[in-house]
């Protein structure tokens, strides 16, 4: 509904964008359409959650891996919910591993990521001077803000937030009797997680319009950078899950507030038996990971095609099979939507459709492999820089093989029922979702800082920041495995009641110092990013030698991106290292007809089409009103 | 580089702009309301199949106020044909028909619940009536939204805003009504078929 109404005043808005009236300061800084600005705000919003999720992180891993240490020093912050024993309340620690988990996957490496780097590099790398509609755009980025401050708020109640899990499965989130969090602390995070839901679908919206139809002239779908394409399958992907999720908490909101019974049946409290009748459990969760699953591609498709573009920079060479790197993608997106069910072997499911699931499961390690194998095949003899992004982006390939590798394991419809809900899962998706997309988040910041604050970040920082996070997550989550191989299950408070666990205690206490220091690595990046956009260098306009469209912008890029003519594309974007060229790299607006010497044969046949694709009439909405 | 050959198939370089992206922004938007009310009849066919399942005759308004709807629908076609022909005496009725045909149906959706609610199907209860009220209300809500847009589309026809050359309102206006009674048409054949 928001959106119609928005087109309205969005179509009013372009119509005047290029009067060029002077903006107060809310329209430049606030409530601002400029792709750029919005990419900022999501930026710096996820970065703040990213401290929040951590941080909440730590505290467990403290109660997990020192049980009987002293938490009176967490008072200050968390009052109540320490004991006057210094112990932590075992109702909040299963609040905090909810939030840990909603805030880090929806609001971190959804909206932090696709958010900023979609919003930051759609307009740039396609050659557009802005997003297709401005206002959707600035609505999604506050609608997440709204989201954002019912989540933070949900933090403070009394009762504490939601602590179900964050795949808030019923009847535990249905009932408020079930858990403190499930009153009014669930009642926050469903109105917080619509909000979100509405926010990704404007934003989502937003980009694949952009992408299909304000390309440059000579932009085809062939030209466009790999980054471009991972934000584009990731917004189709989340167009058609997220209004599934949406449907699901509304069923849940019914049953919750209004007494439908359309997840709970036969359910005795104390004895007494609810009024509810016919509902089924199960079907929530086939809603829920009919979103969740491809989630799980929406956060790390981004860090994939971060990864494509920064490999093939720093490595001074073109990206290996461009095509099929697309296709991958595509087969990824295509397979995340008949996978869901391998989240849920162990809920009673008929085991012919388990096997079933578990045989759709295991072809996604076929174009996972595909990409792993060209990431490698890019860096093969490569004239390698190891600028603190790529550094990022290597880590990136391999957290991704080396988490990806357990994922055939637990694919496995009969290996999971000794894994489900073990460390080994939460190791598992840790590396290849959490870590993997956190370092293509961190290799993409890295990477375009110079584009987005005309600052170069300081490289012996960033690298020190990259070894200690990535020797950091690995010592955190190997041993994770052994953990859950060993039987531990997650989401338990403490492990001292139990025989087997008492052998592993030390390394569980392994696991959480690993984990503190790698957090307390991640100040390095906080402070290297905060003053280098106040001190750092002013950048060049080219730092990496790229081929992409966003260079050709002036360092820092005001509205409409270029002055003057929007550049025309001519190339695809990964000339590097052409032999006979006298650059390494070949920008995307450089003709044919200027490379003479290092043209292939078919490429000079393409010279010809020069002068039509410059005579074309481009997309550009300062001239053409949107 | 087999990529480079295949542009050479195509010499002439296609102009990237593929469509007004006001009106993409409208069919994206279908798409997820599409895929809202696919998850939910979905939901409704999974739960049915486990049976405990209360069956009940649907009301006679709902086959009325389906009729008009489509005669609605029919309507908002009229206006976008003459607001093309410049034709503003029959633009102003058409879209006015429209629009009361519009408060209409949902005056009969309401008309409807009650009747359910006559023949002891409630909201909370067994949940094959549960999700009829779901169905009907969320589509209810969207003819809402459907009805704001038609007011904004209204307002416009009344300013003389909308002729042969400015018909972009007028479209988008007219494909999310079609969209909206489709998606009726949908949910009523489904609950007949599946009741």
């Amino acid at each position: 509904m928001s959106a119609i109404e928005g087109l309205d005043t969005a179509v009013h808005h372009e119509e005047h964008a290029h009067h060029h009236e002077p903006q107060s300061f809310w329209q430049k800084y606030v409530f601002c359409e400029d792709h750029k600005v919005i990419a900022k705000q999501y930026l710096i919003t996820g970065i703040v959650w990213a401290v929040i999720g951590i941080s909440m992180s730590v505290i467990f891993r403290i109660q997990l891996g020192m049980p009987d240490s002293n938490l009176s020093w967490l008072k200050p912050i968390l009052g109540g919910w320490i004991s006057e024993t210094g112990k932590l309340d075992p109702n909040f620690y299963l609040a905090l591993v909810t939030m840990h988990g909603t805030i880090m996957v929806f609001f971190v490496l959804t909206a932090g990521l696709s958010g900023t780097f979609s919003n930051f590099l759609i307009p740039l790398q396609i050659g557009a001077r802005d997003m297709a509609s401005g206002f959707m755009n600035m609505l999604s980025y506050w609608f997440f803000f709204l989201a954002s401050v019912i989540m933070f708020g949900s933090l403070f109640l009394q009762a504490g937030p939601a602590a179900g899990g964050w795949v808030i499965y019923p009847p535990l989130s249905a009932l408020p009797q079930a858990h403190p969090g499930s009153g009014m602390g669930m009642t926050l995070w469903l109105i917080s997680m619509a909000f979100f839901i509405v926010s990704q679908l404007l934003g989502g919206i937003n980009y694949i319009t952009t992408v299909i139809n304000l390309r440059t002239r000579g932009m085809s779908f062939d030209r466009l950078p790999l980054t471009i394409w991972s934000f584009l399958i990731t917004a189709v992907l989340g167009l058609i899950s997220f209004p599934v999720l949406l449907s699901s908490v509304l069923l849940l909101i019914f049953d919750r507030h209004f007494g439908t019974s359309f997840y709970l049946s036969e359910i005795y409290i104390n004895g007494e038996a609810l009024p509810n009748v016919g509902g089924s459990p199960i079907l929530f969760q086939h809603l829920f990971w009919f979103l969740g699953h491809p989630e799980v591609y929406i956060v790390l498709l981004p860090g994939l095609g971060i990864t494509s573009e920064v490999i093939a920079t720093n490595s001074r060479k073109p990206i290996f099979g461009y095509r099929a790197m697309i296709a991958s993608m595509l087969g990824i997106a295509f397979l995340a939507f008949i996978v869901w069910a391998h989240h849920m072997f162990v809920t009673g499911m008929n085991p012919f459709l388990g096997s079933v699931f578990m045989f759709l499961t295991l072809i996604i390690a076929v174009p996972s492999a595909v990409k792993g194998f060209n990431y490698i095949t890019t860096l093969w003899k490569g004239n390698i820089v190891f600028t603190p992004a790529m550094l990022f982006a290597i880590g990136m390939v391999s957290l991704f093989v080396s988490g990806g590798l357990t994922g055939i394991i637990l694919g496995n419809s009969a290996l999971d029922i000794q894994l489900h809900d073990t460390y080994f899962v939460v190791a598992h998706f840790h590396l290849v979702m959490g870590a993997a997309s956190a370092f293509g988040l961190f290799a993409g910041v890295y990477h375009w800082f110079p584009k987005m604050f005309g600052k170069m970040m300081n490289t012996t920082l960033g690298q020190i920041h990259f070894w200690f996070s990535f020797i950091g997550i690995y010592l955190v989550f190997i041993p994770m495995h052994y953990v859950g191989i060993a039987g531990f299950p997650r989401r338990y408070y403490q492990f001292t009641s139990y025989d087997f666990t008492h052998k592993f205690m030390d390394m569980n206490m392994f696991i959480s110092v690993a984990a503190i220091l790698s957090f307390l690595a991640q100040f390095i990046f906080l402070y290297n990013f905060f003053r280098s956009i106040f001190k750092g260098k002013t950048a060049p306009k080219n730092p990496w030698r790229s081929n992409t469209l966003e260079w050709t912008t002036p360092i820092v890029p005001g509205h409409g991106n270029w002055e003057g003519e929007l550049p025309a594309v001519y190339r695809w974007s990964y000339d590097y290292s052409k032999p006979g060229a006298k650059e390494d790299f070949i920008p995307q607006n450089i003709p044919y007809s200027q490379t003479l010497e290092s043209n292939f044969p078919h490429e000079n046949e393409l010279i010809a089409t020069e002068k039509e694709i410059e005579a074309q009439n481009f997309n550009d909405q300062f001239n053409t009103a949107h | 580089m087999e990529n480079i050959q295949h542009l050479k198939v195509d010499k002439e370089p296609k102009e990237t702009l593929a469509m007004d992206p006001m009106k993409f922004i409208l069919w994206l938007f279908l798409v997820s309301i599409i895929m809202l009310f696919a998850s939910q009849t979905s939901a409704y066919l999974v739960r049915r199949a486990e049976g405990n399942w209360l069956e009940f005759e649907m009301p006679r308004i709902f086959w009325y106020s389906t009729a008009v709807l489509i005669v609605s629908s029919l309507a908002m076609q009229w206006a976008y044909f003459s607001a093309k022909k410049d034709d503003f005496k029959s633009l102003k009725i058409a879209i006015s028909i429209t629009f009361v045909l519009g408060l209409a149906f949902l005056w009969m959706q309401f008309e409807g619940w009650k009747q359910l609610v006559a023949m002891n199907v409630y909201f909370v209860g067994n949940p094959s009536g549960s999700f009829f009220y779901v169905f009907t209300g969320l589509h209810g809500f969207h003819i809402i939204s459907g009805i704001i847009v038609l007011i904004y589309a209204w307002r416009a026809v009344f300013k003389q805003k909308v002729h042969s050359k400015n018909l972009r309102q007028i479209q988008i206006c007219a494909t999310y009504w079609h969209f909206l009674d489709l998606l009726w048409l949908y949910l009523f054949v489904f609950l007949l078929t599946f009741n």
